[in-house]
């Protein structure tokens, strides 16, 4: 069986002064329905992975190709998500949620978002503006924004990184939830080890300088996850001891 | 194609654009490029360009030190206290829109025609915007880094100056920036109406004394190229990495 | 304390127009009018039915040459904005161009137009379309790129991301500059009409002096062009604090 993402020996230079060796040649493949982390440390290459495999940056070698056909561009059927800075600040929640959804009849579109509104946990903030909201709310605002579209594969680039630790616990068991409930294939960026190994069914350990992949973990804990199982502990140990970060403090 | 390749050949299209339309119109009055570069020329040579120059640079030089010496302290001192803006804020807003060249009656009235009427023009009409920058940068310091500067014990005129001063430098700078170009724009008009020397007055005397269209045009080029000049510099200033690096 | 806000300006402005009565009053300035006489001096034009024509013209000028302004430079800083390659044929002549006063153009345009509104309106045009033109290109070409990204992801064409992205996320930052423009060409307006035309504020102000040393009636021209430019600018702010820009706006006074 294909993967649904084949990335074959992408590589990254950016051109200088100075010039940056960002990615050496990467392979990865991607299954159908897999949520995937590239876990790593800042400046390691991640990001700009996952922008490459998104289609918005052109790699300087390599191909990747998603259901067989090469990648060439951004596309509506996989959609990236920022950080909540990548809501609209000129739109309402139901705005932006619906901002994918232009060339739908007007009374089609506005039950696609009403269902996201709620998937999300939104209901009665459809016509605030992202400026009225708090970190999560619009990171919420984000996510709808991309699942409206229907979309084959979501792309999160440290979706949670600007959002308090609590808040970031109970945003990824919604996106567990939404995940289960979509099917869809995830790829997500993080360089916060418990994050990986609560999210995932792989983890893809990304070193710097120049990135390379390290090692894949399959993270092999029936969902929902125990926090404090013994798996739970020894994989994240693992993770941590394959970073190189001690684990006493 | 390269960044400046394309300017160059846009500023080339856009002089043989002006000399064919003055061909094709047959205009005899407004000069071709090639008549306002002999202007140029001649103005250079015979060293009146030099001296016109200088002396809107020197007027402009004067009203607009005098400005900032006045408003921008005045600026801070208001900024600062915010009391003090919202009393004497409104009063400013209003008198922004008056023309600066609306005081020239004014002007010549108390200075006759002369130097002093131009560099009383040029302060008038800079006084304000700079002011109401230093307003502006004074109340947009922020107060996480004056309690920080109280909670190590500095007095009030150590955090002007720690702090204040350098929070609000690069909007300033920003404000000076402007505030010159304003000071640039108002020069030429009061020269052209109050005083008998500079760039302004060339562009009226040249029309005067004989229609010599080619010199009015080439002391507007002068007048571009020197504000374009004192801008660049202002902005080189601005991003010079003493003002920028200090960027609250 | 709420009524601070108008309180105190309006108690400052009430001491310094005293002031400037006293001053006057002990005749240290000589010819410069007190209040009174320019109060005196507003009656005086109002009778004479050009306060107000006076005024119609001066705005009638700026809003046919704002107006020509606007629908020039706003389009051509968009194209600047978003290519790179008209940005580079461009902005050298706007940059030239741009710190030459308008007033230095009035000669041309007295040879173009001769007397009458189209000097004004040439000079008023000229006078924002540089600015303008070049503020929105600065604009455009500092919109998170991270917009146009998510735009492009979801399957938007160059003209809808412009009409749904780009446009709406440079809005406030454009009022506010086309407000500030507006002052500029209301400023220039009257400077043009010193000059150039026989009618209108800047025209009341250089003739009251001019035909008869009428200060009061200069003094008088000047507080309207204040009043009317304030007018102008809070009419403008009010825009702004439209909801759906108001995103964009540091919430200070």
């Amino acid at each position: 069986m294909t993967a649904k993402l084949e990335a074959r020996g992408v590589a990254m230079t950016f051109p200088g002064p100075p010039e940056v060796r960002a990615l050496e040649p990467i392979d990865l493949d991607v299954r159908e329905g897999e949520l995937v982390c590239l876990l790593g440390p800042s400046g390691c290459g991640k990001s700009t992975f996952l922008q490459i495999v998104a289609g918005f940056i052109r790699p300087t070698s390599g191909t990747v190709a998603i259901d067989g056909k090469p990648v060439d561009g951004p596309d509506r059927k996989r959609i990236f998500v920022f950080q909540e800075r990548g809501v609209f600040p000129w739109l309402t929640v139901a705005d932006n949620i619906g901002f994918g959804l232009a060339d739908l009849a007007r009374d089609v579109r506005a039950k696609r978002v009403a269902e996201y509104v709620e998937l999300v946990g939104l209901r009665g903030f459809e016509h605030a503006y992202p400026h009225e909201l708090s970190g999560g709310m619009k990171q919420r605002v984000e996510v709808a924004r991309a699942l409206a579209v229907d979309p084959d594969m979501l792309f999160l680039d440290e979706p949670f990184g600007a959002l308090d630790s609590m808040t970031r616990l109970s945003m990824r068991s919604e996106l567990l939830r939404i995940w289960q409930a979509a099917k869809k294939t995830i790829m997500f960026v993080t360089h916060d080890v418990d994050e990986s190994v609560q999210l995932a069914d792989r983890v893809v350990v990304m070193s710097a300088r120049p990135g390379r992949i390290r090692s894949i973990v399959d993270i092999d804990i029936p969902r929902p996850r125990d926090l404090s199982s013994p798996r739970y502990l020894e994989l994240r140990d693992g993770l941590l001891a394959e970073i190189g970060l001690a684990h006493a403090i | 194609m390269r960044g400046w390749r394309i300017s160059a050949v846009a500023i080339v299209i856009a002089i043989v654009a002006w000399d064919l339309a003055i061909h094709l119109s047959g205009n005899t009055l407004l000069p071709g490029p090639l008549a306002v570069a002999r202007a140029l020329g001649e103005l250079a040579v015979s060293g009146r360009l030099a001296r016109y120059a200088i002396a809107s640079l020197f007027r402009v030089t004067w009203g607009f030190a005098l400005a900032v010496v006045v408003g921008i302290p005045l600026g801070l001192v208001l900024g600062w206290f915010a009391r003090g803006g919202r009393t004497i804020g409104p009063i400013l807003q209003f008198v922004r829109p008056i023309s600066p060249l609306a005081w020239i009656p004014l002007s010549i009235l108390w200075f006759g025609v002369g130097d002093a009427a131009a560099v009383f023009l040029i302060f008038i009409a800079t006084v304000l915007p700079l002011t109401l920058t230093a307003m502006h940068a004074a109340r947009g310091v922020h107060h996480v880094h004056v309690e920080a500067a109280r909670n190590f014990g500095l007095s009030s005129a150590a955090i002007v100056r720690r702090v204040l001063l350098p929070s609000a430098l690069p909007e300033l700078i920003g404000g000076i920036r402007i505030a010159l170009g304003i000071a640039w724009l108002v020069v030429v008009a009061a020269e052209m109406i109050a005083v008998n020397s500079g760039l302004g007055f060339l562009i009226v005397d040249a029309r005067n004394a004989g229609d010599r269209y080619d010199l009015v045009v080439a002391g507007m080029v002068a007048i571009g190229v020197i504000g374009l000049v004192l801008d660049n510099a202002l902005r080189a200033l601005a991003n010079s990495p003493v003002v920028s690096g200090r960027r609250a | 304390m709420r009524f601070e806000r108008w309180l105190l300006p309006l108690a400052f402005t009430i001491v310094l127009v005293a002031l400037w009565q006293l001053a006057v009053g002990t005749g240290k300035t000589g010819v410069l009018p007190g209040p009174w006489q320019v109060a005196l001096g507003m009656r005086e034009l109002w009778e004479r039915g050009v306060l107000v024509g006076y005024a119609i013209d001066s705005l009638r000028r700026v809003a046919v040459g704002y107006a020509i302004a606007v629908a020039i430079g706003i389009p051509l800083g968009l194209w600047m904005g978003l290519s790179t390659s008209v940005f580079a044929a461009a902005n050298p002549l706007v940059q030239i161009l741009r710190p030459i006063s308008p007033i230095a153009w009035i000669p041309i345009a007295i040879v173009l137009f001769g007397i009458g509104d189209g000097a004004p309106i040439f000079l008023i045009a000229l006078a924002g379309v540089f600015p303008i033109a070049s503020s929105v290109a600065a604009q455009v070409r500092s919109v998170p790129p991270m917009f146009l990204a998510a735009a492009r992801n979801f399957g938007l064409g160059e003209a809808a991301i412009i009409r749904r992205v780009l446009f709406p996320a440079v809005l406030p930052q454009m009022l506010s500059m086309l407000r500030l423009a507006l002052g500029v060409c209301w400023i220039v307006v009257v400077a043009a009409e010193m000059i150039a035309v026989d009618s209108g504020l800047g025209y009341l102000i250089i003739d009251s002096r001019n035909a008869g040393k009428r200060y009061d009636l200069v003094v008088a021209g000047m507080v309207l062009v204040g009043a009317i430019g304030l007018v102008l600018d809070l009419s403008f702010r009010l825009l702004e604090r439209v909801r759906s820009v108001r995103w964009g706006f540091r919430s200070n006074s």
